[in-house]
């Protein structure tokens, strides 16, 4: 009889910290224990804390082990599973208590406490491989209560009626768009999901499919039924090779149990789901592209009207969600649409998922009610910043997104707050900076990026992007001017307003907001030619306090470029001569710093 | 899948099975698995009451897992009954037989079995 399960994480960030050998060494272990009629070993999708993987929970206690290693392993086995005795070093803990007394469950720690999982609920709960754990948690009962019981106009009217709003980036309402799809007539019509989740740093997508497939093709089959579909294409970028070999068996397992298919709880509705693979250019996230692409065609996006909703996918209506906004739907369906209501804000309803990265203590997946405030997310459910930095800003929506500034920290996160100050909720990526982070190197960074990935179609985002990107370059040399600030901003309004679709829209969204919020940081690298932040190198210069240097020569030793040299200079109170640097020679790598123990070299 | 009926008696057979993963069951049978607690026998009666529950159809009201030493070494196996709202109970020198006894009166039936209590004598 099974008295304790084993959980381990089995998504992308703990496999690529080692999830697989310490799954290994459980079944070694268990095995030895003669446990193996006990215990059962469980791989589960993404619990959130990716920074402090891989991560292992034992159940019914609740004992979350962080950081796990395959030696740590032995010792759970003989200690907790055989003995009942909780492995305390290993134990995550963050609810401030000096030390972990027994226990310290999941829900009390900082990082989950003020989550409220309803997208992510079955990720890290269930194993996202069997059906049967899926409908343990409620699988399918949407679909059922939805073909048995309802109008696919009820369906649209709860979907619409609960303000679900796209989680792609737009904040499109979801139910206005089913409702403008499902009047048009057409012999085939299609469900797409966008499941091309390309931000940089956003991560929710992936993780969705990893821990819990089984919700997508259930809300598709929902949307299917709602808006008159019976074939659906989940389109994946073929750089997520587990989430798309999970979503494969979760479809296969469907169609085994009869869910897809033909006659669906005999009802007579038909519904039949395949994937299709990206490349991972990012121009295929844009919802016309990515119809491009599935037909076959190289990904570039078409002009809008018609609308997807009355010819997309093989010129056929077409309804494309993205995969979070897709994950809502059930919960939607069960709970209904007043239980949605509670969560949120006025017009941003429900939670969103972030992926927190950048400069924060807990790097992870948390998913929170919308409306929360930045400050909440980054101090308590984030962990803060780490070594005791000063926040700087926030940039959601990845490339189109913009930043938010230390000033604006009590911002309520929703689509709208968000857009007033010129940002974008995006897919849900949130990059923390602190202070040395320079806001012109960040822009520069994200322009490089839409520049790579622009598709070359319209003159505006293929030539104005490389040509911003030219004068952001110009800035962090030293190189720019006050006009070239001018001129960067005007550029930026005329590939927002001339750009075909969403890409290039918003491609210069990172420049406008930080030349909104840190001008000063743009005119302190072009009149004093400095960088603040002590991060473009044209602009740094590093120099020996010829006080503070002993002459221990470590420096010099280090210096690949030898622009570090012995003077005839000896500190009173040293035995030996300092040291001092040849700006011609010197590359500012930065290794005399990093092996100055006596912080003797400071860069300006 | 022709019918809810057959969707819902997956659910059902399934259930069992993850409800270890919830949590927030009413009534928490834990059972003492240090040293001395195995040397007395605990095993068998850490087992008898997984199984136990599970038969009985316990299993989304009562959790059972194990713990390390209580602390009474003599008195093992011992096995810590907590109910939220009541007072911790305390079983001691527990065998398979008493812990059938214990399910049937004291976790189905709300009973505590005060013969097997720890004694003040």
């Amino acid at each position: 009889m099974i008295r304790a399960h084993v959980l381990i994480c089995g998504g992308t960030g703990c496999t690529s910290s080692g999830s697989k050998a310490i799954q290994e060494a459980f079944e070694q272990n268990i095995a030895n224990c003669g446990l193996v009629e006990e215990v059962k070993l469980v791989q589960t999708g993404c619990f959130g804390l990716c920074a402090l993987g891989p991560v292992v929970i034992v159940y019914p206690d609740g004992t979350f082990y962080s950081r796990v290693t395959p030696e740590d392993v032995k010792e759970i086995v003989e200690e907790h599973l055989l003995k009942g005795r909780v492995v305390e070093h290993l134990v995550y803990n963050d609810t401030g208590a000096e030390e972990v007394i027994g226990n310290v469950s999941l829900n009390d720690t900082a990082f989950y406490k003020s989550q409220r999982r309803i997208v992510l609920r079955n990720c890290g709960v269930i194993d996202p491989e069997n059906i049967e754990e899926y409908i343990a948690m409620d699988g399918y009962e949407a679909l059922g209560k939805v073909l048995t019981e309802m109008t696919p106009e009820e369906v649209i009217g709860v979907v619409t009626d609960s303000g679900l709003r796209g989680r792609g980036g737009g904040g499109f309402p979801t139910g206005r768009k089913w409702s403008l799809c499902a009047p048009n007539k057409a012999p085939q019509k299609y469900v797409v999901c966008n499941a091309d989740e390309g931000d940089p740093g956003a991560f929710m997508d992936r993780s969705i499919l990893e821990g819990d497939p089984q919700c997508i093709i259930e809300a598709m089959a929902i949307a299917g039924y709602a808006i008159g579909a019976t074939k659906g294409y989940v389109y994946v970028s073929a750089e997520y090779p587990i989430a798309v070999t999970r979503l494969q068996k979760a479809i296969d397992q469907a169609k085994e149990y009869g869910l897809l298919g033909k006659n669906i709880f005999d009802s007579g509705f038909d519904f039949d789901l395949e994937i299709r693979l990206g490349a991972g250019a990012f121009v295929c996230g844009e919802e016309t592209a990515l119809m491009t692409s599935i037909e076959g065609n190289r990904g570039e996006p078409r002009p809008r009207p018609p609308f997807p909703a009355v010819k997309g996918l093989y010129a056929s209506p077409t309804v494309e969600n993205n995969v979070e906004t897709f994950a809502n739907i059930p919960q939607i369906i069960l709970n209904g649409a007043d239980w949605f209501k509670t969560m949120g804000t006025d017009r941003s309803k429900g939670t969103k998922v972030f992926a927190l990265g950048g400069k924060i203590e807990h790097t992870g997946l948390v998913e929170i009610p919308m409306g929360t405030t930045l400050r909440h997310i980054i101090d308590d459910i984030g962990g803060g910043i780490p070594n005791g930095k000063k926040f700087k800003a926030a940039q959601t929506g990845g490339p189109s997104g913009g930043c938010i500034p230390a000033s604006l920290i009590d911002t309520e996160v929703d689509y709208d707050n968000l857009t007033a100050i010129g940002c974008m909720m995006g897919s849900g990526g949130l990059i923390v900076m602190d202070e040395d982070t320079c806001m012109v190197d960040m822009a520069k960074f994200f322009l490089e990026f839409t520049v790579d990935e622009s598709c070359g179609k319209c003159t505006p985002c293929r030539v104005g992007t490389k040509r911003l990107l030219e004068l952001l370059d110009k800035v962090t040399k030293g190189k720019g001017t006050l006009e070239d600030i001018d001129r960067m901003e005007e550029l930026c309004y005329y590939i927002k307003a001339n750009s075909l679709c969403g890409l290039g829209q918003t491609a210069p969204n990172p420049v406008l907001s930080t030349l909104k919020f840190f001008r000063d940081e743009y005119v302190a690298h072009v009149v004093d030619k400095k960088c603040p932040a002590g991060v473009c190198k044209d602009l740094l210069t590093f120099t020996i306090d010829k006080d503070k240097c002993i002459g221990c020569g470590m420096c010099a030793r280090n210096c690949p470029a030898d622009a570090i040299v012995k003077t005839d200079y000896v500190a009173p109170g040293h035995k030996l001569p300092s040291y001092s640097i040849d700006p011609e020679k010197c590359v500012k790598c930065g290794a005399c710093i990093a092996n100055c123990k006596f912080k003797a070299i400071s860069k300006k | 899948m022709k019918s809810l009926a057959e969707l819902k008696a997956i659910k059902e057979k399934m259930q069992s099975k993850v409800v270890l993963r919830e949590g927030g069951e009413e009534i928490r049978v834990v059972v003492g698995m240090a040293t001395c607690g195995i040397a007395a026998g605990a095993r068998p009666v850490l087992n008898a009451f997984v199984e136990g529950v599970n038969k009985e159809n316990l299993t989304s009201k009562v959790s059972v897992s194990q713990t390390g030493c209580v602390g009474l070494c003599q008195y093992e196996p011992i096995v810590e009954v907590y109910e939220s709202g009541k007072e911790k109970v305390t079983y001691v020198k527990m065998t398979e037989e008493k812990a059938a006894k214990v399910i049937e009166q004291h976790l189905k039936g709300g009973k505590i079995v005060a013969e097997y209590l720890v004694s003040e004598k």
